[in-house]
């Protein structure tokens, strides 16, 4: 990689401000120092690459030509009032400007743009909450990456209406992307986000996506990633949260498809009475692979993180769920949970759960539990003793166990997509071409991505 | 004939619990099964439900002139079998207006007849409701979930309302019931006595049939019935208590 990086360098720095280039020169260095992650290491233990690395893949150095942008991020939301950014392939698609200002002084758009206009804002958080020293892949997106989202919501704004993120991923070649993005949310601010990855054709493809978000100072962010992408491709996504203090986080991880999915969720305390909570909905089958990696750092005293993972594992499709709390020596009165609970439908399917907690302060309530299991039998007698056949009784009850993570879904129209889109993956009607809120119409037509909400 | 059932032997693990059971139920009646703890009454209304832990070893159950156990439990519920469950079973995250409503429907189309209108199911479980003193707000609640003993036992009368069954077995529907609870499940129990339904009502105690008041009572005692007559055994077992059976048994 460092090859191709000496090749690139030139072209990917090109927004840069000077310490981002040299952070870039140390990050590659990094990378060839760690390598591609193997099974050898703790937290890959279960999640083995080989097959997604054995494939050939493209890195693009510059956003495909001829897009008409107007027809690809088509807005129609009658419901669902959201601010739409797209990406295409992890590049910023403009519908009018690279970069919006908005009138109460949000900053949205891309982040190529963001490098080249607001230096000083980018530079004083992009790389500061990433760890480029012992993730090889968040060193790879620090060397490579170009463009991706940047959001700031300054001090005492707070979002009138949630922002959706659309990145689609839609090549003629199989590609290996590196996005970056980075959202900043200042003191007393709030902002709602919809962070959605899909994708359109049956393309083999690698995303390595890496968002930095700050919280600042009792401001709140409600966040939610949503997964669906073809069986070929690859999406490790790592985000970084710091939150300060008496900031709150929702943060939602719904996977529906994909053919690897590996989630790397790392939150960091850096002040007191702040509040994370940390959702995970996944719904494989076939071969597909999920893992959520949740690593929660309590540095500091008197803060709440709360995780529940659920997923349904189907056919021959394997999930692996690792958490890890930290409480640190000052972190006094921590309060901290994680669940972690699974529903094997076939003998084939497997998981590997491990919930854990590493405590070095006495005053502190943490707790852990993980489960897998089947159907409840007592409650598929119980239904089906009242007329309800074998499948749509499974299906209540499947649809029941989400519930309990969809329910926690705060933005009401965004919810009742959800719980459709569920049922629809339940029941295997769901596909990738009418993934998230989007859809597109025949193949033959330019891409479109028309927003049907009367699906909301 | 109804229901009759012949020589009935059922195991579970491999442990025989019921051991030659036979009766016969006419449409339009009410009768009553007694027994001790531990003699196999819940087993009974499980295997005519359908349960698949427990083996059927010998005997038949002919019900509406089918036999009974070829079928599969949602096909025997479908024929207008329900059971009324001891312990009823708490499904977090389904709500009894969806659970019902899939129920009802299921058993609409079984009968080929359209799924009812959200509107006009409505309508049904608010009229159902009221029969059972149901207070509005648990039906948009998990079935079951945090109910209290009689919450769960009158949501079972409600649910054999809204699906109208041609046998009922309540199983110890009247176990950790207060006595207004109780009363209230046994007047629900009466608005839906009719010329043409059944009821097949499993108690340790005679208290509830003051209230269901039966044509036969039959006492189970160790798999078997060993007694059989009209309502005054019921109170007959009142007075002499289990150890009467017991010692007739053994003498």
């Amino acid at each position: 990689m460092s090859g191709l990086y000496g090749e690139c360098r030139k072209t990917i720095s090109v927004n840069d401000y000077p310490a981002l280039t040299a952070q870039r020169d140390n990050a590659i260095r990094r990378f060839e120092e760690l390598g591609f992650p193997t099974t050898r290491l703790e937290t890959w233990k279960n999640t083995d690459l080989k097959e997604s690395l054995s494939r050939e893949y493209n890195i693009v150095l510059k956003p495909r030509q001829g897009v008409d942008v107007q027809k690809v991020f088509r807005c129609n939301i009658p419901h669902l009032d959201t601010a739409i950014m797209g990406q295409l392939n992890g590049w910023y698609v403009s519908k009018d400007v690279p970069l919006m200002e908005l009138g109460n002084g949000i900053i949205m758009g891309s982040l190529a743009e963001a490098l080249k206009k607001y230096p000083e804002l980018v530079e004083a958080h992009l790389g500061k909450y990433a760890d480029s020293l012992t993730d090889s892949f968040t060193s790879l997106n620090t060397a490579f990456f170009q463009d991706g989202v940047f959001i700031f919501v300054p001090d005492n704004v707070k979002s009138p209406r949630p922002v959706q993120i659309i990145n689609v991923i839609h090549d003629d070649e199989n590609l290996f992307m590196q996005s970056r993005n980075l959202i900043v949310l200042g003191k007393n601010s709030r902002l709602s986000m919809v962070h959605c990855d899909d994708s359109y054709n049956h393309q083999p493809s690698f995303s390595n996506i890496l968002t930095e978000i700050h919280i600042g100072e009792n401001a709140s962010l409600d966040h939610y990633k949503l997964q669906n992408l073809n069986n070929s491709s690859t999406l490790v996504s790592s985000v970084y949260f710091a939150m300060e203090a008496s900031a709150k986080l929702d943060s939602h991880y719904i996977s529906l498809n994909g053919g690897l999915l590996r989630n790397n969720i790392r939150i960091r305390f850096n002040g007191p009475h702040a509040n994370a909570n940390i959702y995970g909905l996944y719904l494989m089958d076939r071969k597909q692979h999920i893992d959520n990696q949740v690593f929660v750092d309590h540095a500091v005293p008197d803060c709440t993180s709360g995780e529940l993972f659920k997923g349904i594992l189907d056919e021959h499709s394997s999930g692996v769920f690792n958490g890890h709390v930290l409480v640190e020596r000052d972190a006094r009165r921590t309060n901290a949970y994680q669940s972690n609970r699974n529903i094997l439908l076939t003998e084939t399917a497997k998981v590997n759960s491990k919930p854990f907690l590493e405590i070095y302060n006495d005053d502190v309530k943490c707790s852990h539990g993980s489960s897998t299991g089947q159907l409840d039998p007592d409650a598929m007698y119980y239904l089906r003793q009242r007329g309800i056949g074998e499948d749509s009784a499974r299906m209540l009850l499947m649809y029941a166990y989400a519930d309990e993570v969809i329910s926690k879904i705060s933005i009401d129209p965004l919810r009742y997509r959800i719980e459709d889109m569920v049922k629809k993956r339940l029941q295997g009607e769901l596909q990738i071409c009418e993934a998230c809120v989007l859809h597109c119409n025949t193949p033959e037509q330019p891409l479109e991505f028309v927003i049907d909400m009367t699906k909301i | 004939m109804l229901l009759s059932i012949k020589n009935l032997h059922a195991s579970i693990n491999g442990k025989e619990i019921l051991k030659g059971i036979n009766l016969d139920v006419n449409q339009g009646e009410v009768h009553a099964i007694m027994g001790p703890n531990g003699t196999g009454k819940s087993t009974l209304a499980s295997v005519i439900a359908g349960r698949e832990v427990f083996d059927v070893t010998a005997g038949e159950i002919i019900y509406k002139g089918k036999n009974l156990l070829k079928l599969a439990v949602e096909e025997r519920a479908r024929e207008g079998i329900f059971l009324g469950f001891q312990y009823p079973v708490e499904i977090p995250g389904v709500s009894i207006t969806n659970f019902m409503r899939t129920a009802v429907n299921e058993l609409r189309k079984y009968k080929g007849l359209d799924a009812l209108s959200g509107g006009v199911f409505l309508k049904l479980m608010e009229e159902k409701k009221k029969l059972v003193e149901l207070t509005s707000n648990l039906a948009n609640r998990s079935v079951n979930e945090g109910f209290s003993g009689g919450e769960k036992k009158k949501n079972e009368i409600f649910q054999m309302a809204m699906l109208e069954p041609t046998l009922a077995i309540l199983d110890e529907t009247d176990s950790g019931l207060d006595i207004d609870a109780l009363r209230v499940v046994a007047n629900g129990v009466n608005k839906l006595r009719t010329k043409e339904n059944s009821f097949l009502v499993i108690t340790h105690y005679q208290r509830l049939l003051d209230y269901i008041v039966p044509d036969f009572v039959h006492v189970l005692f160790e798999g078997r019935i060993v007694k059989s007559g009209s309502r005054e055994l019921a109170l007959e077992l009142e007075e002499k208590g289990y150890d009467w059976i017991r010692k007739e048994q053994e003498g």
